[in-house]
């Protein structure tokens, strides 16, 4: 049997992945997909103390964080055209006005 | 770790998995990201698996690796030029900086998993039943119907709401 604490290593570097993506691309959708992994890793957490404590309702959690991440990305994908049609560019650095 | 066939395919998962976040992280052109994201989603799918979640290892790779990632594809495919990829990116100080946070990050979650004591994970009470699409299913019918109905009002939410986002006109 692998420790619940591997799983726990394995989604704290996921994170951490994800987390710098974030922090460092410049490009909006590699940082979406940055977002994609964090919440993976927040996924995989749940998982694994599901199966520690034999109790199925991280599972559910799991299930939501699913439905929720495929909303977000429907939604950030809009707004990333929506910003390249006014600016003709998916950099972050470039977009810093809500108006317009 | 015992030398276990778990323990072996955890290992090679669990590699394999960060090698693509890694490469998500680390690619320039946004296909190639995608590519490695997709790889992501198949290892951490057969992580799942090992953890008994059958249902979620098969949604991860239905609606992640296929209907997300089609999205994310569909989007590259529209948007680039192919050639934003190739200048060099610059990165400013704060950026780096902001690197360094994460690692810092990663360095306080150590320090709290390693508190945890080395517990490995016992036989399940219900093994049979574990994971399976009717025990996730029952549940979320009966205990989480409530927040089940509400993440069909979000998805529907999240479809009119990306509809006229990125719509020219309506």
């Amino acid at each position: 049997m692998v420790p619940i604490t591997y799983y726990l290593w394995l989604a704290a570097l996921l994170f951490t992945v994800g987390l710098a993506g974030v922090l460092l691309k410049r490009n909006a959708l590699i940082v979406m997909m940055s977002v994609e992994l964090m919440l993976n890793a927040a996924n995989l957490t749940f998982l694994a103390f599901a199966r520690q404590s034999g109790n199925i309702q991280g599972h559910a959690i799991a299930f939501f964080v699913i439905a929720v991440a495929a909303a977000e990305a429907a939604v950030g994908l809009a707004i990333v055209i929506a910003i390249y049609r006014t600016r003709g560019a998916v950099n972050v650095d470039e977009v810093r006005a809500l108006r317009e | 770790m015992p030398f276990t066939a778990e323990s072996v395919t955890f290992s090679i998962f669990a590699f394999f998995t960060i090698v693509t976040a890694l490469g998500v992280v680390l690619s320039r052109n946004p296909v190639y990201a995608a590519m490695n994201l997709v790889g992501t989603f198949f290892f951490l799918a057969g992580i799942y698996a090992l953890l008994v979640a059958h249902l979620i290892a098969f949604m991860q790779i239905l609606v992640y690796a296929g209907a997300v990632m089609v999205l994310f594809l569909f989007v590259i495919m529209l948007l680039s030029t192919g050639e934003e990829h190739l200048e060099p990116e610059r990165h400013r100080l704060m950026q780096y900086v902001g690197v360094l946070g994460a690692v810092g990050l990663l360095a306080v979650l150590s320090s709290v998993i390693a508190r945890i004591p080395d517990s490995s994970m016992g036989p399940l009470p219900d093994a049979a039943r574990f994971g399976t699409v009717k025990a996730v299913g029952t549940m979320l019918f009966t205990e989480f119907l409530l927040p089940f109905e509400v993440t069909s009002l979000l998805l529907l939410v999240a479809i009119v709401g990306a509809v006229v986002v990125a719509k020219e006109r309506i």
